[in-house]
């Protein structure tokens, strides 16, 4: 037996430590740990409820606009706000947009590296690669002369024998499987998604004025207005922008992403028997297609046991967190977020430190359970919900894919399969969103400038006591805020989010959370290079400062911080 | 221009035609030169000194730089993909060479550690620390560790050695959010964390990937850092009040004010300090330099500013949709040091969430007299 430890995991968002035991070239048990901690809704405590998106939309910069739309919803439910039908669309925009975008730099800069090896494109015929990309898709600058040039920039970059963000990774590994006329089409769209990135992402300036960090989200609307005859609004120029930007995001993704996707994919098909783990999915669905937050374009549910035939209704009030294994004072009971109460406590090794140990406390991140149960959440949950709903375009999409790599259903329970999901959300949101665009334009063009809802906006007109909760299907899945508040100020704020779902520790009663229990089975090449560990993970896109957070109703803890 | 001796220059420098070096690399001489006006631009430097800016990026000794994340949202990272002038494939392959960076770097684990570790070792008192997100103390450091390590341990030991360390964002900056009050984790910024160290802060939240870029420029064509204020912050990107570049500054000056989103005067573009905008008190070129390729910024889209690149701002700025008491009409010339501290503190002093929130805790927490906001 042999134990390893991955520390850091790099291509993620935040501080993730994977230790796991090895058997016979297998993963048979591993434990994740988040390293990072900082209190921030603690720090919310206190405050004025309409800052709080503000504040929580730092829990993270790279998924950066899902933790504001699931602050803003909580308080807009807490308080029983009604928001606009146009500050709904604009919201749809600004959360579509940030997907697409979010899971095409996942998939070629994050994850992209796991299976495709740079350093072996080198070695292609560009007009190998040019005969490949012509077979797959009909992007124009798909050339062999396009190519050449990539490849002779890499070749002066290698040339100069320092090798940046790309030294010492696991070139070479047996596990990967591309020719390398297939690693220089990879590596050639890695570069191209970086600048493709930059330019669609100006969706989130022109009606968020910047990105990361947009800011124009305000509780019971949007803080942009709405005039067609002012410089100072959203108006017909913008608008025109804002559709031409959607267009770029989705031809990008039809004519670049899926051919690559299905293309790497159908090299490592194997991978569509490993990696399953829990089972159980669960999404809130997303995407509001009437004003106050109404007719969810993607359907919530809950799958349980890897059983299509049955979809479940998600109740928020069966969330509940366990601490029992995470750097946190608690009672052995789990706690709904309204009802927590949880004290920071680290009673982990001094740093440095080699080994943690998992039999004790180990994460930061707590575990939270669904009625009992761990859940996987994220593409792979949302479109295994939608397809099992009979949500039309989903499964249409899924079907596709399949059908392109000649794999049944089950085949979606696996590495492969959340990767592959991925993919599928992206082009289905990207199809998408020009239809809210055309939906906003038109209620303008019926005379609605409407933007914000200014009923509650003034404390003065809230009820004493208030509680409520926010739900986003982000990025990386299923995200909820909850928040209670007294006296115009926030009593207790917790979120539960994508991350702390997948990221999650064991429980009280010893189940693993979703990357524990997905790493069991992973056959290792060599442990000292555990290429295949690195899959699986950045299988989930883990978002790590989203998922530690800390309640504390009590605002009890005794603190002893010399600040100057 | 009288050349430096060779020893005292940071990186050497090749003053031969500039721009073979990148038209080798597929950039051609007038995107290049477009890019030296840009940051001269930006720099607020001369016109004339665009040679100067193409000679020191003509160079082919690529710096090397260490990009450590502690406690963050990697919302700095982020701002650096969305670089435009270079791009961020241009930064990875051309203008940096990037040893360390966790959110990009292919190695990882153990041969993550070791690349680190051998740019220190060839590389010591040479390469750039970039920091991302502040440091916490409380625990040992224990709220942040990497590879074993604490955040702390591992700036102490990198920055160092490093020949200058850029602090980007207020996290990192000057602690930011984690330490806002009540401060759970310790969090405190680099300066404080590891003093006596050659520093620059380039707080924001996030930092403004211009502002980033131009101070490399700036410290690769000059040897040096830019001149800053007393926050540690570049004069060129700090040095003037939010509310006196303002484009809807002639607005607050005709009294003509947002009252509520959506209204009349919120269309029209009129001021937004009635709506909270932490403008008259914030030192940020966000007006001129703006965001995503000078796209938008967020007063101009119409929601107030916040005071983002302010120590602090998390305490003394909020609420942030409470006006700021009576802005006076001080002129364009006041700077950061002179004008910037009164304000916020006659701010803080108004808003007094924070000491609401202390009265609210008294009772239970004694001992903590220190984190007033």
């Amino acid at each position: 037996m042999a134990k390893i430890v991955i520390d850091p995991i790099t291509r993620i968002e935040g501080h993730l430590r994977i230790q796991a035991e090895v058997n016979d070239g297998r993963v048979t048990e591993a434990w994740s740990s988040s390293t990072m901690f900082r209190g921030i809704e603690k720090i919310l405590q206190g405050r004025d409820p309409r800052d709080a998106w503000y504040f929580t939309q730092r829990f993270c910069g790279v998924c950066t606009t899902v933790h504001s739309i699931a602050s803003v919803r909580a308080v807009e439910n807490a308080l029983n706000i009604t928001v606009p039908y146009n500050a709904e669309m604009i919201r749809n925009i600004i959360i579509g947009i940030q997907l697409v975008q979010d899971h095409v730099i996942h998939f070629y800069h994050l994850h992209a590296l796991d299976w495709v090896d740079i350093t072996s494109a080198l070695k292609a015929d560009p007009a190998g690669t040019a005969a490949l990309a012509a077979s797959l898709s009909p992007w124009p600058l798909n050339s062999a002369t396009y190519f050449k040039g990539v490849q002779e920039k890499l070749t002066a970059f290698v040339a100069k024998g320092r090798l940046g963000p790309f030294a010492n990774a696991y070139w070479g590994h047996p596990a990967y499987k591309l020719p390398p006329e297939a690693n220089l089409m990879a590596t050639a769209h890695y570069l191209e998604a970086l600048d493709w990135q930059r330019e669609v992402i100006k969706i989130h300036a022109i009606l968020g004025s910047k990105n990361p960090h947009p800011q124009t989200f305000v509780v019971g609307g949007m803080a942009i207005p709405i005039d067609l005859n002012s410089q100072n609004g959203l108006n017909a120029d913008k608008l025109a922008e804002i559709g031409g930007l959607l267009k770029k995001a989705k031809s990008f993704v039809e004519q670049v992403y899926i051919p690559d996707l299905l293309a790497v994919a159908s090299y490592y098909k194997e991978w569509a028997g490993i990696g399953g783990g829990i089972g159980n999915y669960m999404t809130y669905g997303e995407y509001p297609q009437a004003a106050g937050g109404k007719k969810l374009w993607f359907p919530s549910g809950i799958i349980l046991n890897r059983d299509l035939s049955r979809v479940h209704p998600v109740d928020h009030r069966k969330v509940a967190e366990y601490v029992d294994h995470s750097w946190y004072e608690g009672d052995g009971q789990p706690h709904h977020p309204w009802d927590g109460s949880t004290e920071a406590h680290y009673t982990g090794p001094t740093p440095p430190y080699a080994m943690l140990d998992t039999n004790q406390k180990y994460s930061w991140v707590k575990a939270p359970r669904y009625g009992g149960q761990a859940m996987e959440v994220g593409p792979l949950a949302k479109i295994l919900v939608a397809y099992a709903s009979g949500h039309v375009p989903t499964k249409g999409a899924v079907d596709m894919v399949l059908n392109k790599l000649g794999v049944g259903p089950e085949a979606l329970f696996s590495t492969l399969g959340r990767t592959a999901a991925r993919g599928i959300e992206t082009l289905l949101v990207a199809q998408e969103l020009p239809l809210w665009l055309g939906k906003l334009i038109a209620n303008i063009k019926g005379g609605d400038l409407t933007i914000h809802n200014n009923e509650k906006w003034d404390p003065e007109s809230w009820p004493r006591e208030a509680a409520g909760y926010g739900f986003h299907d982000a990025p990386r899945g299923a995200l909820g805020h909850w928040i209670r508040i007294k006296d115009g100020q926030i009593l207790n704020y917790q979120a539960v989010v994508p991350s702390t779902w997948n990221a999650s520790p064991r429980d009280a009663r010893g189940q693993t959370g979703a990357y524990e229990a997905a790493l069991v089975g992973t056959p290792l090449h060599d442990p000292a290079k555990p290429l295949e560990i690195l899959r699986t993970i950045h299988s989930f896109d883990p978002c790590l400062a989203c998922a530690v957070h800390l309640v504390d109703p009590g605002g009890n803890e005794l603190i002893k911080v010399q600040v100057s | 221009m009288k050349r430096l001796p060779e020893e005292e220059k940071p990186f050497p420098i090749d003053l031969q035609p500039e721009s073979r070096f990148w038209e080798k690399r597929g950039v051609s001489r007038r995107d290049f030169i477009k890019f030296c006006t840009a940051m001269t631009a930006a720099l607020s430097l001369p016109a004339a000194m665009i040679p100067r800016v193409a000679e020191a990026l003509g160079s082919d000794d690529r710096p090397s730089v260490i990009w450590l994340e502690f406690q963050s949202c990697t919302g700095d990272t982020e701002a650096l993909l969305r670089s435009s002038a270079p791009t961020v494939a241009e930064i990875i392959l051309d203008v940096l060479s990037i040893d360390y960076a966790e959110t990009i770097m292919a190695a990882a684990g153990v041969l993550a550690e070791e690349t680190r570790a051998k740019t220190v070792k060839e590389r010591g008192g040479k390469y750039i620390v970039v920091v991302e997100g502040s440091i916490p103390t409380r625990d040992n450091g224990a709220h942040c560790c990497i590879g074993g390590r604490s955040a702390l341990d591992i700036a102490r030991e990198l920055c160092g050695n490093a020949l200058a360390t850029i602090a980007v964002g207020t996290c990192a900056s000057y602690g930011g959010l984690p330490a806002a009050a009540p401060n759970p984790s310790g969090a405190v910024g680099v300066g404080e964390a590891v003093p006596g160290i050659t520093l620059i802060n380039l707080p924001g939240c996030p930092v403004n990937t211009d502002n980033l870029v131009a101070t490399i420029v700036h410290f690769l064509t000059f040897g040096r850092l830019p001149e800053t204020d007393g926050k540690g912050r570049p004069l060129f990107a700090y040095g003037k009040k939010i509310h006196d570049n303002c484009e809807r500054r002639p607005h607050f000056d005709a009294g003509q004010y947002v009252e509520a989103w959506g209204d009349q005067g919120h269309r029209k573009g009129h001021c937004l300090y009635k709506m909270g905008c932490k403008g008259p008190a914030t030192f940020h070129n966000c007006p001129v330099q703006k965001y995503n390729e000078k796209t938008a910024w967020p007063v101009g889209s119409g929601h107030g500013c916040v005071g983002c690149s302010e120590p602090s701002f998390w305490d003394s700025m909020s609420p942030f949709y409470r006006r700021l008491p009576a802005v006076p009409g001080f002129g364009i010339e006041a700077t950061a040091d002179k004008i910037g501290l009164g304000l916020v503190a006659t701010a803080a002093a108004g808003f007094g969430i924070h000491g609401a929130l202390n009265a609210l805790r008294k009772d239970k927490e004694p001992e903590d007299s220190t984190r007033e906001g």
